[in-house]
């Protein structure tokens, strides 16, 4: 063990250290980009048609889901989870799709906005009850997906509904280059406009700040039960644009969750986010999202069951969550 | 208590705090003139962290009022508390572990240009702002704390036990910058345990003992005794017969120690504790917060492992990996934190039978028969005045200290380890525990006794150490330990010279203890997380 | 409780809403038995002359499975977690039986499942008592991970004749006089064992022990992995026999029976009085709380609500029940 000089006071840092130091920060979300770098190798290996339609096809499905994963991102890191989340997409989906059936392209501008208010609002409900009534966030989450569930039911109790044709173009098809596929462009474009902004503000930080230490937050004079409900509102805003991404990439509105909570929560693991708080990013998330959905698309090449393929993302979710919890046990240890 | 009250800049009157049956603050008054650094003084628990918690709205308190320059404040909140011109610098620095020190700056609103200076004259110029604060060691992390507060330019600073853990140098910058607050437009409020220190830097103190303002000094050449004597108070004449105690001895001549530690070390924490405790003997152990004790204690119950020396349980080497292991070797440990060693929801008997039930022999049905008469002896012997089936979380704090007690008591004392049982009880049921820890000596158990009321010592125990910086520095029979002598001994002797540089560089801030993880609301229905309103510690 | 002093002063102290929370605390099988009957009451209102006992056999078949799953939830939330593969594992075990049933029988088939929920209780054990990976997360994964293998099995019998066996289904759909439901044959000693072992074992008191304060258990000697890995193949066997009865009861062998009783067994659990924060609860309140849901589903739809409103209304419930336990409890 070294001796006075602490070890972090070093002078202003050159070039070389602070791309050491930005790689130490980013290893896992580096590790995972690896990955999947290795996993297109490995899918272009097994199925040599693999090109344009392939990537295309896997960016429109990946579009609801990493919206999902950011979503639970954030809230996560606000130190919190919901597992709601499937449900609201649901129910902004079908109200999309029941507003914009037989309308005009204008009015579904008018209806995309409405609904995006209309995710903040149910997100901050949860965020509400959740900092009112002191309940723990996964019983008034969980049973809060019961109420959006059935809100979506009412809504409309069976799929159909319309989406804005201009919507629809949103995410099909590609952006200039026909390898750059629109949903790509779409989940980059609403990640950079809304989440980096944020990031970078002060609500950003007093986010980071409750889930990383609440205490300590609290006597740097962060209003912890006000920034959680911001918090939960902002994952009910990226909720909504992953509902209204199913309208737009399916054309219609279906009332029955989809396994998006839990792949969410898969995903917000895999991306390297801690569930304890504080830390990761929501580009972990989404390259883990990518991670699994190449991973089902390889086992249908591979003609492996798609049993045993949720099967393998159970033992994933798992598997990575155990290998976290060890790290940190023998952190704690030493 | 006669000072004008024209042109005080802070002044709090009559407040009092209550947790639940534990008193924290009776009656406390501070008054703090422009431009003084003004000393908060009193013995571990004697309410000066709640007072300082409630100035900077961290606490909110029962009774009381504030004001600043001579107009109420109410200050609900550290936010609110900010914005009254209140910092306070606690402890456990209050920087977000995750976030880098740049952006806890712009968190809290921190001008830069103004923390620089303040860094530099504190002598960490060097700091990389863009290093997370989870990765700075926790002295440097404390002076950022301080840097930070002052380039807010608050009117009053309070200063909890800031050069506690602090190496030489960077001690002495602290007192620079301290001192140079004299004769300004700010004021300090200093807290510390160090006498040389309060010497140099104050303009007056106030000594709180027991949760009251006892009296104000000011601080000149030999006001050192007067304080000294304000923070003893009165010593209790009822605990029969220590000089016969004493005059008997323990007879430990010929007897094998009980447990024996050889060399104990815990990282930088403790160094080479080594110690023997007899049947028949209560061996105190005195030592200001946070010098090793802890550490010690945990090795001992099983809770941790040392990184070297051996332990020796009846001359046989033991390696303990759990508490269970402890316990099985007869070493039971009873917790201060009434928090911590409580099932506060449950009842009085289940608290009192757990040991008897987690071992996996155990899992089966209970001997309800045999349980309640095991029960019920405990409650007796221990005088628990409440019934064995109330839930402990109403009980008052003497008896919910009793309950830990009583749970060990049930199965037969061999080895005892008492970390603080008396701290924030009432003075009836701390003089029953007394004797109750001399009747189990007495019958032939070994025990060691941690108080942070060092006139304990002798009311209780037959010899004691002193630990000072992670070592044993002396050994004081029951006849030289006075208070008076070893407050002495804690606090002067070894008040001037301050931590190792090498120990306190090393250790690494966490941020003060979290709770449940998976975001509970703002204040969590867990009663072992300190929630916005902070009853975790005094 | 204090006891009562005069009349007068007695009704005072009822108007005071201190007394209700007191009630709430200390006996909170009280006001959910009057929910209870307020409930049954009424459904009475809404379809007069349906409280009759057939009705009531209805209600208790359709509660009994639930009950169960709801006991899953109720042992592990008692320390601090909660189960969220019991639905993947009771489906499982359904349909396990009903595959074997044509061939090697139906006691084979029940022995199979019950093996093979135990291994995945005990998978979830290890993963929540020795990795300390968060129980939901281990359990959701579980469930994932269950419902895989489920489905490949259903592919791998596919040539077998897959049929709920008669005997499970005299279990799950019948009653003797058509009232008494049969499946209570299992329920009673099952609850009778819950109870038991949560309140008169020293397995139940570590229970209810990590649950308060894992601290305190821990200092007290208690190794926190044993009693968690036991723990959560208790509940993975529990799940297997409420499915055997929820597939005789729907006389359907399908790899996600169960699901829509998850959240269900969630809802019971915490109406009955089960903190999900640990430390806090019984299996008596949990069974009053599967009968609420019950008589609830069963009011709704002669009501003609549709199934959406149920489950809006289970929502709001599980969010009002525990909310107003949470301030019953943490204000005491």
């Amino acid at each position: 063990m070294s001796a006075a000089t602490a070890p972090v006071e070093a002078r202003r840092a050159g070039p070389a250290d602070l791309l050491g130091l930005a790689a130490r920060r980013n290893a896992w979300t580096l590790g995972l980009v690896g990955f999947l770098a290795l996993l297109l190798v490995y899918t272009k290996l097994i199925q040599p048609r693999y090109g344009v339609t392939g990537i295309q096809g896997l960016a429109i499905s990946v579009l609801p889901l990493a919206l999902a994963a950011v979503a639970q991102a954030i809230v996560v890191i606000a130190g919190g989870i919901d597992l709601s989340i499937g449900s609201m997409m649901a129910l902004i989906n079908v109200v999309a799709a029941v507003l914009m059936n037989g309308q005009s392209e204008e009015f579904g501008v008018a209806v995309v906005l409405g609904v995006l208010l209309l995710g903040v609002a149910l997100g901050a409900v949860n965020g509400s009850l959740i900092v009112l009534t002191r309940v723990p966030d996964i019983v008034v989450t969980l049973a809060m997906s019961f109420v959006w569930a059935g809100c979506a039911l009412l809504v409309l109790p069976t799929p159909g509904g319309g989406s804005a044709t201009w919507l629809m173009n949103l995410v099909n098809g590609s952006f200039g280059n026909e390898w750059i596929p629109q949903a790509a462009v779409v989940l980059v474009a609403i990640v950079a406009v809304i989440w980096i902004p944020v990031r970078r503000s002060r609500m950003g930080l007093s986010i980071y700040a409750i889930g990383s230490n609440r205490l300590a937050a609290f006597r740097s004079g962060v209003s912890v039960g006000r920034t959680k409900v911001l918090a939960y509102a902002l994952m009910g805003l990226f909720s909504a644009l992953a509902g209204l991404s199913l309208t737009a990439s399916t054309g219609i509105g279906t009332p029955v969750p989809g396994p998006y909570t839990l792949l969410s929560v898969a995903a917000v693991v895999l991306g390297g986010v801690s569930l304890a708080g504080g830390r990761g990013g929501v580009f972990g998330p989404i390259v883990g999202v990518m991670i699994l959905q190449l991973i089902r698309t390889d086992m249908t090449f591979l003609n492996v069951d798609t049993n045993l393929a949720t099967v393998l993302q159970g033992i994933i979710l798992i598997g990575v969550v155990m290998i976290g919890s060890l790290v940190q046990i023998r952190r704690a240890r030493a | 208590m006669t000072l004008t009250t024209t042109d005080l800049l802070l002044e709090a009157t009559g407040i009092s705090k209550t947790y639940g049956a534990v008193v924290a603050l009776k009656s406390a008054s501070l008054a703090v003139r422009p431009g003084e650094v003004h000393a908060l003084m009193g013995a571990n628990g004697a309410g000066k962290s709640t007072l300082v918690k409630i100035l900077t709205g961290a606490v909110r308190p029962d009774r009381g009022t504030i004001a600043v320059r001579g107009r109420q404040r109410t200050v609900h909140s550290p936010a609110e508390a900010r914005r009254g011109g209140l910092i306070s610098v606690y402890q456990e620095p209050a920087l977000i572990p995750d976030l880098d020190i740049r952006s806890n700056l712009r968190l809290t609103e921190t001008p830069v240009e103004p923390f620089r200076h303040w860094l530099r004259e504190l002598g960490l110029e060097d700091l990389d702002l863009s290093s997370l604060a989870r990765r700075i060691p926790l002295a440097s992390l404390r002076i950022v704390d301080l840097a930070r507060a002052l380039a807010i330019e608050p009117d009053v600073l309070m200063l909890d036990e800031m050069t506690a853990a602090l190496p030489a140098n960077l001690t002495e910058r602290v007192l620079e910058v301290v001192g140079s607050q004299r004769g300004g437009a700010r004021s300090v409020i200093f807290i510390s345990h160090r006498m040389i220190e309060i010497a140099s830097v104050c303009d007056r103190a106030t000594v709180l003992r027991e949760g009251e303002t006892v009296g104000v000094v000011d601080v000149t050449a030999g006001s050192e005794e007067r304080i000294v004597e304000l923070m003893v108070g009165q010593i209790v004449e009822d605990m029969p017969a220590v000089d016969a105690r004493i005059a008997a001895g323990n007879g430990a001549a010929g007897v094998k120690p009980r447990l024996t530690a050889r060399g104990l070390s815990a990282g930088t924490k403790l160094h080479e504790a080594s110690f023997d405790i007899y049947p028949g003997e209560v061996l105190g152990v005195v030592a200001l917060e946070g010098q090793g004790q802890d550490e010690l204690f945990n090795i001992l119950a099983g809770s941790e492992r040392p990184s070297s020396g051996e332990l020796l349980v009846d001359g046989s080497p033991v390696s303990f990996r759990h508490p269970a292991d402890a316990i099985r070797a007869g070493v039971v440990y009873v917790a201060a934190d009434r928090a911590e060693a409580l099932l506060m929801q449950r009842s009085v008997r289940e608290n009192i039978a757990l040991p008897f039930t987690t071992r996996i022999r155990q899992w089966g049905l209970i001997d309800l028969a045999r349980e309640h008469r095991t029960v019920d002896a405990a409650v007796a012997t221990l005088q628990i005045d409440a019934r064995a089936g109330s839930e402990v979380r109403r009980l008052s704090g003497g008896n919910q200290q009793k309950v830990t007690i009583a749970r060990w008591v049930a199965g037969g004392v061999r080895t005892m380890l008492c970390f603080d049982p008396t701290r924030g009880i009432d003075i009836r049921t701390k003089h029953q525990i007394y004797r109750l820890l001399r009747d189990l000596a007495e019958a032939g158990a070994a025990i060691l006794f941690y108080t942070s009321e060092l006139k304990e010592v002798q009311l209780v125990c037959d010899r004691a150490i002193v630990i000072f910086g992670g070592r044993m520095v002396a050994e004081v029979s029951a006849a030289g330990a006075d208070e008076p002598s070893l407050l002495r001994a804690a606090y002067n002797l070894r008040s001037d010279a301050p931590m190792p540089e090498e120990i306190a560089a090393e250790v690494v801030a966490e941020g003060p203890a979290e709770g449940s993880a998976e975001g509970s609301a703002e204040g969590s229905a867990d009663p072992t997380v300190p929630g916005p309103d902070e009853p975790g510690s005094r | 409780m204090s006891g009562v002093a005069g009349t007068t002063a007695a009704r005072s102290r009822w108007l005071h809403v201190a007394a209700w929370r007191d009630l709430f605390r200390d006996r909170p099988m009280i006001p959910l038995l009057a929910l209870l009957a307020v409930l049954v009451a009424a459904s009475d209102v809404v379809r007069p002359g349906i409280v009759a006992p057939e009705w009531a056999g209805i209600v208790l078949r359709a509660a009994v499975p639930l009950a169960i799953l709801g006991a899953c939830q109720t042992i592990t939330m008692l320390t601090g977690g909660i189960d969220l593969s019991v639905a993947a594992v009771a489906s499982m075990s359904g349909f396990v039986v009903a595959s074997l049933t044509s061939g090697p029988g139906t006691l084979t088939g029940i022995v199979v499942a019950l093996v093979a929920a135990a291994l995945a209780g005990l998978v979830t054990g290890i993963g929540v008592g020795v990795f300390r990976v968060h129980p939901l997360i281990m359990t959701l994964g579980m469930s994932l991970v269950v419902l895989g293998m489920a489905n490949f099995w259903q592919l791998q019998t596919i040539q077998t004749q897959v049929g709920v066996a008669p005997e499970l289904r005299w279990l799950g759909s019948d009653a003797f006089a058509d009232v008494v439901p049969y499946s209570l044959l299992i329920f009673v000693p099952l609850t009778l064992v819950i109870v038991l072992g949560l309140r008169r074992t020293g397995y139940g008191r570590m229970l209810f022990a990590i649950g308060d304060n894992p601290t305190a258990a821990r200092l007290s000697g208690a190794r926190s992995w044993q009693i968690l890995v036991v723990l959560y193949i208790i509940s993975a066997l529990m799940a297997a026999i409420a499915g055997f009865l929820f597939s005789g009861y729907t006389n359907v062998a399908s790899v996600s029976l169960v699901d829509s009783s998850l959240l269900p067994s969630v809802a019971a659990a915490v109406i009955g009085g089960t903190s999900i924060m640990g430390g806090r609860g019984g299996f008596g309140g949990t069974i009053v709380g599967a009968l609420i849901l019950t008589v609830i589903s069963s009011l709704l739809s002669s009501l003609g609500y549709p199934e959406a409103v149920r489950q809006v209304l289970f929502g709001a419930i599980i969010v009002a029940v525990a909310a107003a336990y949470t301030r019953a409890t943490g204000e005491s």
